[in-house]
């Protein structure tokens, strides 16, 4: 009865799928086009999912494994049962080969029930809880069935009844893993999985060298503003491309973003798994009720709702998200760096705060203020642009102006309003002294970069400004861009690149003063004295580090310096952000602990003394931290303190002399 | 009800908001004028109103950026009065308020730009024989042609004014502050330009136009010698001093005593 049975129930659940597997494809088709190579992605799935993917998920060596016996199992299993029991092939070795693919699948569910035996916060529960009994459900009711073709018992053991009961089995076994594939059961992931590797909006994270992580490609892409139709950014899921939909609907909900993200840990109302789940709901028209993971902080669930051309943030009221949800992103890319489907959360995030800010006008608490001022004052305190060196009246800063050519451009950043960080900029100018550098600052002729403007949704003054900024930079001669704002570096070497134009082209070669430094120290150019200074740990700002993959430089200059690093638990990619970025000291959305603070319970869990920083924000935030607490020391400032008056420091008094002569000149003529 | 209550509303009310160009004090960069901003917030807040952007002056690029900031508050279009440079705008503001017969007229203060006298309402108010009010903090009600008001005087203190419609009504910064001027809006906003004639301001042409520069401060010479004396002299907040109230005065009285100051501190020779 079963030869009988088993072909319709699999050839139906397959057509099933098929029927699902459209309808699935029409609601994604619902988003904006976004043109993609079909047949090369599709072609390139096997590799970027089999190396490329394999590397992130391999984050978490359990459930690395436990996928592998899994999935290889059941992806064997089912193509090898379509041809034994579908066609009925008649093969033992094909048998028992499928026997073995079902046993391997069989001891991943069991590990995956081990996990959530019982469930950690933050996996999804629900239909979630039922996969692996519906994986057991599979592996045991085709090894069942798989039995008389391998000729272990006869065609006809056991009788109708229990023929019965195993095609029950099989029947759920097909429902959940190829039924629910496309419509919509946890098995989803696997189908819209496999076609958003082929079709991911930054195809740049496959290429090679494999390494998939968010480094590869982290610049926000730019609106085209000179457009008047271009919309300004996602009102509505429907507003999202196409394969961003498609990369939301890929999420298996296994929370490793909820872990990571500062904001949820914050207690602030945000929760990067439920944000890409509601916009699942959004494309599928319903309410967030069948949402079984945690909640935003603060929120609960099945009161949010929505529909693919509904708006996802209205003016007044509640639709699919709150804007305290969107603004309470630091854009620090942990969950983009952890997530195993490739997901692109801060893409996301900032579409739909692009069109809070340009079309709502509608930016939270100091928000506006900060955006007036840059667009007038080109900085986002309001100070006077005029003012800008005013912190290094003494240093004798070399201009652009004056030189108009030089091997460096020191890109100083807001910073220089920044009392705190002036102490930064004048150790970082005294170590370039001290190494003979050629460089000149642009002086007045600096703007602020942009990445503000930009991470709060103006674009428009994002643009302004970056091509302001470039516009300066091509009338003069520089081989390099060194700064010590991450941000600044980021913006510079990731997202000006898309601006520039023939005549003034904007791919600049842009180092962090970390990594600049390194190149200095391993050049042989500065010699230090022993370090004295006790124990120091290192923070990775997040845009040195996940948005540009920087790791290792700023701990190298330690380790020149004699610096032992005492690691912090969370530390490298899985660095955890100081609050400070996406202007989330600008939103300033409450939780129930600050950012910093907790940043600064990792440090103090390392029991070091000082915390080396490489970021004016992480400094400010840090610095925000009550005492007691560890010390905040740029890496320029400990570089600067460990300089050896040796053969540098001759250069340095001579020039010091040089400097003097040069403004007694100036009094004369005056 | 409260001070300063949300605006109440004001269905079918028909506001005509006047709007300058602005000046930023540190880039001097144009921009939508504060003062004038804070009126259109204004107009904005009166529930069910028609507002209506109304500015005199030239057509060009620069000046059409700023006028944008107004209408990235949510705007749909601005009516452009076009003048030369340097002309009175006072003329054809008055033809075309008498033409448009608003309830509510609203505008800044002072502009930043230009004369920057802060006299225009008044000059407009005398052409079209309607009530001034300057310092409008909240309107609170319109019935029957009447708007109760309340007026903002120094030290945060509120005054309830009952005004008869069409009226001329000035904010300054006690008023609620801007909303956020969003780029879509601004972008897709429409410009009605009118070609006016032109009349000249002879006088202004006259005019040599420089940078203001803060005005010195009089020495506060505090003679007691107490110690609490002096800290009470140095926390109190300069209150102009000296002065005089006049109440009950005939109009002759009034223009006598600030005939007799301004000739006392030298404005008038």
């Amino acid at each position: 009865m079963l030869d009988i049975l088993l072909p319709i129930l699999l050839f139906s659940a397959l057509a099933l799928a098929v029927i699902g597997a459209v309808r699935r494809v029409r609601l994604w088709r619902q988003g904006r086009p976004s043109p993609v190579p079909v047949i090369k992605g599709l072609m390139q799935v096997p590799r970027r999912y089999l190396v490329d993917l394999h590397h992130i998920v391999d984050r978490d060596k359990y459930i690395s494994r436990t996928h592998v016996a899994t999935a290889g199992g059941f992806v064997l299993a089912a193509l090898l049962a379509i041809v034994v029991h579908g066609f009925g092939l008649d093969s033992a070795i094909l048998a028992w080969v499928l026997l073995a693919a079902t046993v391997s699948m069989f001891v991943g569910a069991l590990f995956v029930a081990k996990r959530r035996n019982p469930p950690p916060s933050r996996l999804s529960k629900g239909p979630w809880m039922r996969l692996p009994k519906s994986l057991m459900a599979f592996s045991v009711g085709m090894f069942m069935v798989t039995l008389p073709t391998a000729g272990v018992l006869p065609a006809d053991a056991g009788g109708w009844l229990i023929a019965l009961v195993l095609a029950a089995v099989v029947t759920w076994g097909l429902g959940e893993m190829f039924f629910g594939m496309t419509w919509g059961g946890p098995m989803k992931h696997a189908f819209a999985g496999a076609l958003h590797l082929a079709f991911h909006r930054r195809p740049e994270r496959f290429s090679s060298p494999h390494n998939a992580s968010a480094a590869r490609s982290s610049g926000l892409k730019a609106l085209d503003l000179d457009n008047p139709d271009t919309p300004l950014g996602v009102e509505k899921p429907a507003d999202f491309t196409w394969n961003q939909l498609l990369g939301f609907d890929a999420c298996v909900q296994c929370g490793r973003c909820e872990a990571m993200c500062p904001a949820f840990a914050a207690g602030q109302p945000l929760n990067p798994k439920k944000l890409i789940q509601d916009m699942i709901v959004g494309m599928r028209n319903s309410t967030d009720a069948d949402y079984y993971g945690s909640p935003y902080p603060g929120k609960p669930i099945g009161e949010h709702g929505g529909s693919p051309n509904g708006p996802i943030v209205p003016r007044e009221g509640r639709a699919l998200v709150d804007a305290e949800t969107l603004w309470s992103c630091t854009t620090c890319r942990a969950c983009v760096e952890e997530c195993p489907m490739m997901i692109e959360h801060v893409d996301a995030i900032v579409d739909m705060r692009r069109f809070l800010t340009l079309e709502h006008g509608n930016t939270p608490n100091k928000g506006a203020e900060v955006l007036d001022n840059l667009i007038a004052t080109d900085n986002p305190g309001g100070f006077d642009p005029d003012s800008r060196l005013n912190w290094a009246a003494d240093l004798n800063l070399p201009l652009m102006a004056d030189k108009g050519e030089a091997d460096v451009l020191l890109w100083l950043g807001d910073g220089v309003f920044d009392m705190r960080n002036q102490r930064t900029l004048r150790a970082l100018v005294k170590v370039l002294r001290a190494a003979e550098v050629d460089f000149a600052v642009l002086g007045n002729e600096e703007r602020d970069s942009g990445d503000v403007a930009r991470r709060l949704g103006d674009e428009a003054t994002f643009q302004t400004l970056a091509r302001r900024n470039i516009r300066a930079m091509s009338q003069y001669r520089f081989s390099r861009i060194v700064t010590c704002d991450p941000h600044s570096f980021h913006v510079l070497k990731n997202e000006y690149g898309e601006l520039g134009t023939a005549e003034m082209p904007s791919d600049y070669e842009v180092y962090h003063h970390s990594t600049y430094i390194n190149e200095l120290v391993k050049a042989g150019s500065l010699t230090f004295k022993e370090w004295k200074g006790g124990s120091v740990t290192y923070h990775d700002p997040c845009y040195l580090g996940r948005y540009n993959g920087e790791y290792e430089a700023p701990r190298d200059v330690l380790r020149a310096l004699g610096i032992e690093v005492q690691e912090m638990a969370r530390s490298g990619y899985r660095s955890r952000c100081c609050g400070g970025g996406g202007g989330a000291p600008i939103t300033d959305i409450p939780g129930k602990q600050r950012i910093p603070d907790m940043r600064m319970g990792d440090v103090r869990e390392t029991g070091a003394e000082t915390v080396a920083v490489g970021c004016p924000q992480c400094t400010a935030m840090l610095e925000g931290v009550v005492e007691p607490r560890a010390d905040i020391k740029d890496i320029a400032e400990l570089v600067a303190d460990a300089l050896v008056a040796g053969s540098s420091a001759e250069k340095g008094a001579s020039n010091k002399e040089a400097s003097q002569t040069q403004r007694n000149v100036e009094e004369v003529t005056s | 009800m409260p001070l300063d209550a949300q605006s109440s509303n004001a269905a079918g009310l028909n506001v005509a908001v006047l709007v300058s160009i602005g000046r930023h004090p540190l880039t001097a960069r144009t921009r939508r004028a504060d003062q004038d901003a804070r009126a259109v917030e204004m107009a904005l807040s009166l529930k069910g109103a028609s507002v209506n952007l109304m500015h005199a002056g030239q057509h060009d690029s620069d000046h059409e950026e700023a006028i944008r900031g107004y209408l990235g508050m949510g705007i749909e279009e601005v009516r452009l009065l076009e003048q030369m440079p340097e002309a009175d705008v006072v003329p054809v503001l008055t033809d075309a308020l008498r033409a448009s017969s608003p309830q509510l007229v609203l505008t800044g203060t002072r502009a930043e730009t230009g004369e920057g006298s802060g006299i225009l309402p008044y000059l407009l108010a005398e052409a079209l024989g309607w009530p001034v009010i300057n310092g409008l903090a909240a309107v609170e009600k319109v019935e029957k042609g009447v708007a109760t008001v309340l007026q903002a005087l120094p030290r945060g203190k509120r005054r309830r004014l009952r005004v008869r419609l069409p009226a001329i009504a000035t904010v300054d910064t006690s008023a609620p502050s801007a909303r956020q001027s969003a780029f879509g809006p601004a972008r897709r906003g429409e410009f009605d330009v009118q070609p006016h004639a032109s009349e000249a301001d002879a006088a202004l042409t006259q005019w040599q136009i420089q940078p203001a520069r803060k005005r010195p401060k009089r020495l506060k010479v505090i003679k007691s010698s107490s110690a609490r004396d002096r800290f009470k002299a140095a926390a109190a907040k300069s209150d102009g001093g000296g002065g005089q109230l006049l109440n009950d005065v005939t109009p002759e009285q009034g223009a006598e005593a600030i005939f007799k100051l301004l000739r006392e501190e030298g404005v008038l020779r």
